[in-house]
């Protein structure tokens, strides 16, 4: 009982990071019926939003201390950082700390400035595009950024830890009663899991609520018809495209501290995303939610060794035989509209 | 009609060409096959190829190596302060090139991929012109690559692969290796283990399912239960997993009170991470601390992983921190044209660019027959590794290995791991028709020269 | 001739010119240039030309014509790899019963794959596709080794069974005695070309599968195909059952991409698993795109696009580029070198990327409508030529239909 929450519980935050993405997916495609294989190298950007930050905030000035050597022998250079420095050193330290959670401050921004300069720049010219063309420049475009974050941060993964208040774990059995030690629980996973939620949420409501989001609906339903009654449908778009870039960004500076950023992370998620996507069926957002969720849960179970031990490797492709059935069962994933990318 | 008359000029201008070529007294002459092996070198200088990772996860590491080959070539060629060749136990070079050749070299791009990386070395030997190959940074490419060489003639020195395989059941003539292995690395760390953290343990392995993974983990398993240790359970995990958190909780539920992470790269670095926050470190169980171990370490992956490695052991085939005089010259030279120390990775294949050259040197001609035949058996010193043996049965070096910790107090970015004991190579040695590398049925073959 | 119009007749015989004066069209630069460094005349890379070109030719068949974009024919390739390497391992060195494996097994793969993925259309066709090729992966890389050989890659060791195998017969990939690595290299001048055996029985049957393409496309089959991409409830209701056309497409160039997978083990007796992982996939996809969809050679020229920056721009590191350089002051030198050396070397990814993005947006249609654009520069006077004209019209039908 116990191993089958636990495994509920990590497939949650695996699942909301899949969410996440195919949630900004799904928005860029139901809007702008645009295949973005860029997709994974906006979450990765925003996963170097938070090395970023941590760099930003470790900014710091040299002194030499001629007490230590360093490894050629020569007087140690020590690094002291203005934060430090401005604000003293115990509150300094703890903004360093919180670098993460704070690079969400930048990333909103910067990712969103990201979306606008892509669509603007380039995805704009494709709306009339074939999808195959669509998938060869965001494609081209997911290489560039990529060998872009090599240039400046390389090619080794580079840690950014939560802050230390999350570092830990936290004994979630004996929170629901279920007898200590039985289920324990990072802090962040939770955190990453509940942000993730707030974001869905905030998404959701954001569409359903203002009157700007009433009319992207309604550009997703018939885009000609809400461009026929005089609305700029286009402009409207472009923000979209931002926001899904933010959304990205978001889920990229929070995995941080779970999965140390590189730069080529982006790809690693995007064949999976693509699958969430698509299972949830395309074009729907509740879809793309409930199909990440459904197959980080999977994912999760599948990896349990009573489950291993009777189909070895069944947790390599637990995702993809789940897509194939699925899509053979409901021909357009749990909960696609008809006519939508298929032909 | 238009297409007719384009014909004619085409075939114009091809006749315009071809007597222009004759005129210029130019006869195509067909090149004999005359050359004792493939690729001998017959100018004023000599090829080395560096195929190394340039993209894809290991890219970082590849990096490295391309530092260190780089620096391996300048001393040949007597620029710098000549590094190691200062300090290596046999005086054939000269710093004028080998065998009085300068020494180029060109590079390629593994990709990690063993496809990739043939395709690579096939352009090293067809195009280029290269006597020998160096680098890599997994067992995959490793073997693929020397299966290349063996086929085509020439010399694969190969830089870091640690799968029991490359100089075990898929060893080749024409392919060495001075890198340690699993084997080693298992034999290394079982008495450090011991020593530390008692003879009655429990240990739950998570495995990167894949050759090296299984491999490592056979290794760590047979050291480990020498000691008197259990093995609670062997959990493969597909590689590149990414998020290890499924594979991490039932650990908590086994009742072991060590987890061995036969991991490398980007997956060590995140299931430690990981296993770090679920708490496993801070943990009780059976009366012990719970305990990480991580068999094969790097420094770029104690980078990447940061404050999680603290105090958690592994095994390293060198480190720049060694007191010897070797490691000295080494790290000061690599240091000062670069910034950093070198990582391990760097070291074998700057070694083994040397050791290729000397080998050469010693045996008077690039034949990669008599290559083999001078670096069979060799015995050499003042490398960083102590006196060291390129065992002439299988073609793996057999020296010290280092088992290391992760450092408590780093007093600077690079000081990420620690030493914390040299193990001797008696206690790493093994026979060369051990079971774990292919048994009796494993054999070199014959060297070939190629051409 | 070959039952072709003049035009294709004339077309195919191009095309065959091109194939078989490859080793030396492409070795322009003589041995002694710096330039040296782009010659891509040498054996490996030249058959890797001919096979991604053979790949790129099958999976245009499909979606060129069709408009079913797969993203999962790798595991086409790297089962007609394993096929290969396996008959190696059995019989002996002899390329020949592997390769007819290679297709025959491929193709079974293709008819299981294709029966189920084409129930669905568009998106999640190409998904349902993806699903298999990565099963396919991901098994072959850890369960399956004991099949595959893993990470490893599949090859014969020395105690494989190799009925056939005689002391005297060769032991590396031949065709009935003709060793594939095989290789003549002819000296002219400062030129140095090598024909490679390999190579020209690569090229060969390059040549023949694409007259095989050629006659698929001008052929009724091909017709209907076009009308499926088109239209198909137009033909759904015309009373037509696209279904066993669509199945055909797509076993036949599952079988392609199987040719393309044995022809690599027959050049170099190794199959990897990561050849049938999604970047393989996507790798035809770009190649296909790149070149042009639906052409006849537009794959072709995407194929041999993407395979010299691999080989070629990964090799060109800070040392070349210092040689290339050096005659400038030394100021300027480096200030030029920092300039390219992210392009190059380790950077040519970006190279790679940017160009991706270049040709889509400046040339809709892929690398074969810049190539028309420049013939219609130089026929300015005249018509556009028909060729040109031609191949126009088929990047023209290739944009899939939205």
């Amino acid at each position: 009982m116990d191993a089958i929450l636990l495994q509920i519980l990590n497939g949650l935050d695996k699942g909301s990071a899949y969410a996440l993405i195919a949630l900004g997916l799904t928005l860029i495609f139901g809007t702008l019926g645009v295949v973005n294989f860029a997709h994974g190298a906006l979450f990765m950007i925003g996963a170097f939003c938070a090395v970023t930050m941590q760099r930003l905030l470790g900014l710091s000035y040299q002194v030499i201390d001629e007490t230590q050597k360093d490894f050629l022998g020569n007087p140690l250079t020590v690094n002291v950082s203005y934060m430090e420095g401005w604000f003293g050193p115990e509150i300094g330290q703890a903004i360093v700390d919180w670098s993460v959670p704070l690079a969400i401050l930048l990333a909103i921004p910067v990712m969103a400035l990201v979306g606008f300069a892509m669509e603007r720049g380039l995805i704009k010219h494709f709306y009339r595009r074939p999808h195959a063309e669509q998938i060869l420049v965001t494609f081209g475009l997911a290489i560039v950024l990529q060998e872009i974050i090599k240039h400046f941060f390389g090619a080794n993964p580079i840690p950014a830890g939560a802050p230390d208040v999350f570092a830990g774990s936290f004994d979630f059995g004996a929170l629901i009663g279920l007898g200590g030690g039985s289920i324990i629980y990072p802090y962040w996973r939770m955190v990453y899991f509940l942000f993730s939620v707030a974001v869905i949420g905030g998404v959701f409501a954001f569409l359903q609520y203002t009157t700007f989001g009433m009319v992207v609906r309604a550009g997703m339903a018939d885009r000609d018809t809400v461009g026929h009654l005089g609305i700029n449908i286009d402009r409207r778009f472009t923000i979209m495209f931002g926001l899904a870039a933010a959304v990205a960004g978001m889920a990229g500076v929070m995995y941080a501290p779970i999965l140390s950023p590189n730069y080529h992370m982006g790809m690693d998620f995007l064949v999976l995303s693509f699958v969430v996507v698509v299972v949830g069926g395309m074009g729907s957002l509740p879809g793309a939610v409930l199909a990440g969720f459904l197959l980080g849960i999977l994912q999760s179970f599948a990896s349990m060794n009573e489950v291993k031990s009777i189909i070895p490797g069944i947790d390599q492709v637990i995702i993809y035989l789940v897509a194939i059935v699925i899509l053979l069962a409901r021909p357009r994933g749990l909960l696609g509209r008809a006519g939508v990318m298929e032909n | 009609m238009s297409d007719l008359k384009k014909g004619v000029s085409r075939r114009k201008v091809l006749k315009g060409g071809m007597a222009g070529i004759l005129a210029a007294g130019v006869m195509p002459t067909i090149i004999s096959k005359a050359y004792g092996y493939t690729n001998e070198p017959t100018g004023s200088t000599v090829t080395f190829g560096f195929n190394v990772p340039q993209t894809g996860p290991y890219a970082a590491e590849g990096l490295d190596e391309l530092r260190a080959q780089e620096l391996a070539v300048e001393h040949l060629n007597g620029i710098g302060d000549g590094g190691m060749l200062n300090t290596f136990s046999s005086k054939a070079l000269g710093g004028n090139g080998v065998l009085g050749k300068e020494v180029t070299f060109v590079t390629g791009d593994t990709q990690t991929k063993s496809d990739a990386a043939r395709a690579a070395a096939q352009s090293m030997i067809q195009k280029d012109g290269c006597v020998m190959i160096n680098g890599g940074s997994s067992s995959g490419v490793a073997i693929a690559v020397q299966g290349l060489c063996q086929e085509a003639g020439i010399i694969f020195m190969a830089g870091l692969t640690h799968s029991n395989d490359t100089t075990g059941k898929d060893r080749k003539r024409n392919g060495f290796r001075h890198f340690f292995n699993g084997y080693m690395s298992g034999a290394a760390l079982g008495p450090v283990l011991g020593e530390v953290y008692g003879n009655e343990r429990r240990a739950y392995h998570l495995t990167a399912d894949y050759t090296w993974g299984w491999t490592q983990e056979e290794s760590m398993i047979a050291s480990t239960e020498a000691l008197g240790w259990e093995t609670a359970n062997k959990v493969l995990t597909p590689v590149g997993a990414g998020d290890f958190s499924s594979y991490i909780t039932p650990v908590l539920q086994s009742g072991a009170d060590t987890l061995i992470l036969n991991h490398y790269g980007g997956d060590m670095v995140n299931s430690l991470t990981q296993a770090v926050q679920f708490g496993l470190r801070d943990r009780q169980v059976n009366g012990k601390n719970f305990e990480i171990i991580v068999p094969l370490y790097s420094e770029l992956m104690a980078e990447g992983a940061g404050e999680n490695i603290k105090g958690v052991y592994g095994s390293m085939n060198w480190n720049w921190q060694l007191q010897d005089e070797g490691t000295a010259a080494f790290t000061r030279s690599f240091g000062e044209k670069y910034g950093r120390p070198p990582s391990n990775s760097a070291h074998t294949c700057y070694v083994q660019t040397l050791l290729y050259a000397d080998a050469v040197e010693r045996a008077g001609t690039f034949d990669p027959c008599a290559v083999v035949e001078a670096l069979e058996d060799f015995d050499f010193d003042g490398m960083g590794n102590g006196p060291v043996t390129y065992r002439g049965a299988d073609h793996q070096c057999f020296k010290d290995v280092l088992v290391v910790k992760g450092a408590e107090n780093p007093s600077n970015q690079y000081d990420t791991l620690e030493v914390v004991q040299v193990t001797p190579r008696a206690q790493v040695e093994y026979a060369p028709d051990h079971p774990m590398f292919g048994g009796p049925e494993a054999s070199l073959g014959e060297c070939n020269p190629g051409a | 001739m070959f039952g072709l119009d003049a035009k294709d007749t004339r077309f195919l015989l191009i095309v065959m010119f091109l194939t078989l004066a490859t080793p030396v069209l492409l070795q322009p630069f003589p041995e002694t240039s710096s330039l040296a460094q782009f010659n891509a005349g040498y054996p490996d890379l030249m058959q890797r030309f001919a096979i991604f070109g053979i790949f790129a030719i099958g999976f245009n068949i499909l979606f060129g014509l069709t408009g079913y974009l797969s993203f999962g024919h790798a595991a086409f390739l790297g089962v007609g790899s394993y096929s290969v390497v396996w008959m190696y391992k059995l019989l002996d060195y002899n390329v020949l019963p592997g390769l007819i494996l290679a297709v025959v097994v491929s193709g079974l793969f293709a008819v299981v794959i294709g029966f189920i993925s084409l129930r669905r259309s568009g998106i999640y066709f190409s998904i349902l596709t993806l699903a298999f090729a990565q099963m396919s992966y991901n098994l072959a890389y850890s369960v399956l080794t004991p099949i595959t050989n893993g990470e490893t890659g599949l090859q014969v060791y020395s105690n494989d069974p190799q009925v056939l195998l005689t002391e005297a017969g060769p032991h590396l990939p031949h065709l009935f005695g003709l060793v594939m690595s095989d290789a003549t290299r002819v000296r002219l001048g400062d030129w140095v070309f090598t024909f490679n055996f390999g190579y020209y029985f690569t090229a060969i049957i390059a040549i023949i599968v694409f007259y095989i393409s050629l006659r698929i496309f001008r052929s009724p089959f091909g017709m209907i195909l076009r009308a499926i991409k088109s239209n198909r409830t137009r033909l759904d209701y015309a009373g037509i059952n696209t279904k066993p056309y669509m199945l055909a497409a797509f076993v036949v160039s599952g079988m392609y991409a199987g040719l393309a997978g044995g022809l690599l083990a027959a050049m170099d007796p190794l199959a990897g698993a990561e050849r049938m992982q999604w970047t393989a996939s996507g790798e035809v996809v770009l190649m296909t795109i790149l070149g042009g969809a639906g052409t006849l050679l537009g794959p072709v020229l995407g194929a041999a696009f993407i395979k010299y920056f691999e080989n070629i721009f990964s090799k060109i590191n800070e040392g070349v580029l210092h040689t290339w350089f050096g005659w400038l002051p030394d100021g300027l030198e480096d200030f030029i070198i920092t300039i390219v050396h992210p392009f190059v070397g380790e950077g040519w990814h970006l190279t790679l990327g940017l160009l991706f993005v270049l040709v889509v947006v400046f040339l809709p249609g892929g690398m074969i409508e810049g190539l028309n654009r420049i013939a219609g520069l130089f026929n300015k006077k005249s018509e556009k030529s028909e060729e040109a004209q031609d191949s126009k019209s088929d990047a023209r039908e290739s944009q899939p239909a939205e």
